[in-house]
C-alpha cells in the first residue's frame, strides 16, 4: 500500500501560483489517477518518485517512510526503489534497448542481469529490437521498452504518467495485458496517469480523480466518471454536453428537480442537487444518452422530451455527431443506419428524448 | 620549430587540464539552482572581456617571488613560478577557462532532464549518471571544449608574454616567435611560421564546426 499525503505550491512567472493538496492511498493493482491537464497528476507523481520534494506530507509504502516533513526525512530517489514511466518516456539515446533495460539492475551479476534482461524482453515481445536505438524503434515498441526498464529492477511502486499516448487502440490493449499480466505475480501498486476514457474503462479497478490540485472523488470508475461533479472533470470524462440551466422547482419527494436549459425555455428534469430555485446550475450529457425521434414520441418512460430542428450532421467513422437546435444546442449521437431510416437530414424538426438520470449537475 | 613544439606541449597540457576542472564547474553551473550562481558565471566569462595582459599581469604578481602563488610555489619545488613551462600553464589555464567550460555548460544544460530523473529512479546516483547520461550526450560539446581551449592556447600573446617571458625552448612559443622574426625584419621567417598557425587554427576550427553539425561524429562510428 502507497500512502501519501502532499502539499506543493508551485509558482511559475506570470501565472498564478498552483497548489496542489492530496491525500492518496494506492493498494496493490492498478489505480487511475484522472484528470485534465494542469490538474495537478504529474506534480503528484514527481513528488511519489522522490524527484520533487513537497513542502509539506507524508509519503509511505507500507510502514516505510519515503518523505516526512516533521520529522525531516526525504529519501532521494534513487533509494525509493520506485519504478516511473514518464510521458516522454526518457529512453536513454544513446544506449541499446537491453543497455536501457540493464541500466537499473547494476547490483547484479553480468550473467544474472543478461538473463534478466532478455526475460523481460521477451515478456513484452520486444527482444528481437535488443540491439537497436531508441531512435530507430517505433512507438508501441519503445513504450514496451520503457515499461521494461522500469519493472526489470523489480520496483515496490510503479507510476505511469501516460504511458500510452499515442498508440491507437488495439496496441493499447495488448500492452495494458501484458502489464496486467506481469502484475498479477507481482501484485505492486500502480498508480496510472491517463485523461483517457479509453484507459479507464479498460485497466480501472479504482480511479482517483483530480482537479486543480485537489482530490475530487475516488472509487470504482463508473462511480467516479459517470457522475462527473467538477466541470472540468466532465470535459475530461467525455460529455459532449456541458449546459448553462436555472432552476425552476424543486420536487423532493421524487428526487428530481426542473431545470431551464439556456434563456429560452427548453424544460427538462435533472436530479434533485444541492441548488435552490433560481440558482444556476450546470448540466453534463453524453451525446450517447440522447435518442433522436422524428415524430413526437410517447408512453415513455423517458422525462425529457424537447422538439428541435438539426442543425447538421457529421460521420466520424461508425458514428454520425447530429447538432440538434432546441433552444439550445445540443449534440447527439446517432448510428449511420439511422440516419438513413429516419431520413435525418439538417433542418429536420426532431425530438430529443432523455433521461433523468441521463443529467449529471456539476460544479 | 622548436617554438611549435613549446605551443603544441602547452596547449596540449592546458586542454587537458581544462578539461578536468572545466567538468565539474561546468556541472555545477549548469545544475546548481543556488542564486548566487550569477557571479561566479561572470567570473568564469571575465577573461573573455579582460586584456590578456591584465590577466598576465595579475598572474605574473601573484606567482611572483612576493606573491602568494610564488610563495608556495618556492616553498613547495625550490623555484620560482614566473618565467616557468608550469607558470605559463597555470596563467594559460586562467585564460582558456570560459572556451573550455562554455561550451560544456551548454552541453549539461542540453542534456533532457527528464533523462536525469529516468537514471534517477533507476537507482544511479549524480556520479554514475554523470557517466552513463550527461557525458555520453555531451560529447561534442567536450570535443569543443577540448578543441577550442587548445586553439585559444595556441594562439594567444599576451599572456604568455607577461608570465613566460621569451626563454627559447621553455616559454618561447610560435606566436611570440613570429613577433622576435617581424622584430628583426625576418619576414619570410615570420611568414612560414604564421602560416603553419594559421592552417593548424583552421583545421581545429573545421573540426569543431564540422562535429557540432555532425557532418562527421567520430565516436559513434563503430
Amino acid at each position: 500500500m502507497l500512502a501519501a499525503q502532499v502539499r506543493k505550491e508551485r509558482h511559475s512567472a506570470g501565472a498564478a501560483s498552483f497548489l496542489l493538496d492530496v491525500s492518496i492511498e494506492v493498494p496493490p493493482g492498478i489505480t487511475i489517477l484522472f484528470g485534465a491537464s494542469g490538474a495537478g497528476k504529474s506534480t503528484l507523481l514527481d513528488c511519489v518518485a522522490g524527484l520533487t520534494q513537497p513542502d509539506q506530507g507524508r509519503i509511505t509504502i507500507c510502514n516505510d517512510v519515503l518523505f516526512d516533513s516533521v520529522p525531516a526525512v526525504h529519501i532521494p530517489a534513487q533509494k525509493r526503489r520506485i519504478a516511473y514511466v514518464f510521458q516522454t518516456l526518457a529512453l536513454f539515446p544513446h544506449l541499446t534497448a537491453e543497455e536501457n533495460v540493464a541500466y537499473g539492475l547494476r547490483d547484479l551479476p553480468e550473467e544474472g542481469r543478461q538473463e534478466r534482461v532478455g526475460e523481460i524482453l521477451n515478456a513484452f515481445r520486444v527482444k528481437k529490437l535488443r540491439k537497436q536505438k531508441p531512435g530507430e524503434i517505433s512507438g508501441g515498441e519503445k513504450q514496451r521498452i520503457a515499461l521494461a526498464r522500469s519493472l526489470v529492477t523489480e520496483p515496490r511502486v510503479l507510476l505511469l504518467d501516460e504511458p500510452l499516448t499515442g498508440l491507437d487502440t488495439e496496441l493499447k490493449a495488448a500492452i495494458v495485458d501484458d502489464l496486467r499480466a506481469w502484475n498479477a505475480a507481482k501484485a505492486i501498486p500502480i498508480l496510472y496517469v491517463t485523461h483517457s476514457r479509453d484507459e479507464v474503462d479498460a485497466l480501472g479497478e479504482r480511479v482517483i480523480a483530480l482537479d486543480n490540485g485537489r482530490v475530487v472523488s475516488a472509487g470504482a470508475p463508473m462511480e467516479v466518471l459517470d457522475a462527473p461533479r467538477r466541470k472540468k472533470l466532465a470535459q475530461a470524462a467525455g460529455f459532449e454536453n456541458l449546459l448553462n440551466a436555472t432552476v425552476l422547482d424543486l420536487r423532493e419527494a421524487d428526487g428530481v428537480m426542473r431545470v431551464r436549459l439556456g434563456e429560452r425555455a427548453c424544460e427538462i428534469e435533472v436530479p434533485l442537487g444541492y441548488a435552490a430555485v433560481g440558482s444556476r446550475v450546470q448540466v453534463a450529457i453524453r451525446a450517447g444518452d440522447i435518442l433522436l425521434a422524428t415524430e413526437r414520441p410517447r408512453g415513455l418512460s423517458a422525462r425529457n422530451v424537447m422538439e428541435g430542428r438539426v442543425l447538421s450532421l457529421e460521420q466520424r467513422g461508425a458514428m454520425v455527431i447530429a447538432r440538434v437546435d432546441c433552444g439550445v444546442t445540443l449534440v447527439a449521437h446517432v448510428t449511420p443506419g439511422a440516419v438513413r431510416a429516419l431520413e435525418l437530414a439538417a433542418g429536420r424538426p426532431v425530438w430529443l428524448v432523455l433521461k433523468t438520470h441521463s443529467c449529471h449537475l456539476v460544479d | 620549430m622548436e617554438a611549435l613544439w613549446v605551443s603544441l606541449k602547452l596547449a596540449a597540457c592546458v586542454a587537458a587540464i581544462l578539461l578536468a576542472i572545466g567538468m565539474p564547474v561546468a556541472y555545477w553551473l549548469a545544475y546548481s539552482t543556488w542564486r548566487g550562481k550569477f557571479l561566479l558565471e561572470s567570473m568564469v566569462a571575465l577573461p573573455l572581456v579582460l586584456p590578456p595582459t591584465v590577466l598576465g599581469f595579475y598572474a605574473l604578481v601573484a606567482m611572483g617571488p612576493h606573491g602568494p602563488l610564488g610563495r608556495l610555489w618556492v616553498a613547495l619545488f625550490g623555484h620560482g613560478l614566473a618565467f616557468t613551462f608550469g607558470g605559463l600553464v597555470l596563467a594559460s589555464v586562467l585564460y582558456s577557462f570560459p572556451f573550455a567550460v562554455q561550451p560544456l555548460i551548454a552541453s549539461f544544460e542540453g542534456v533532457d532532464r527528464r533523462l536525469l530523473d529516468a537514471s534517477a529512479v533507476l537507482g544511479a546516483g549524480a556520479l554514475r549518471t554523470f557517466w552513463r547520461v550527461i557525458l555520453p550526450l555531451s560529447l561534442p560539446g567536450v570535443v569543443t571544449a577540448a578543441v577550442l581551449s587548445f586553439a585559444h592556447t595556441l594562439g594567444e600573446f599576451g599572456v604568455v608574454l607577461m608570465v613566460g617571458g621569451n626563454l627559447a625552448g621553455i616559454t618561447r612559443t610560435v606566436s611570440i616567435d613570429i613577433y622576435d622574426h617581424v622584430q628583426s625584419l625576418e619576414y619570410g621567417a615570420a611568414n612560414r611560421t604564421a602560416l603553419v598557425l594559421l592552417a593548424i587554427s583552421f583545421a581545429v576550427l573545421s573540426f569543431v564546426y564540422a562535429v557540432n553539425r555532425r557532418v562527421w561524429t567520430p565516436w559513434t562510428a563503430k
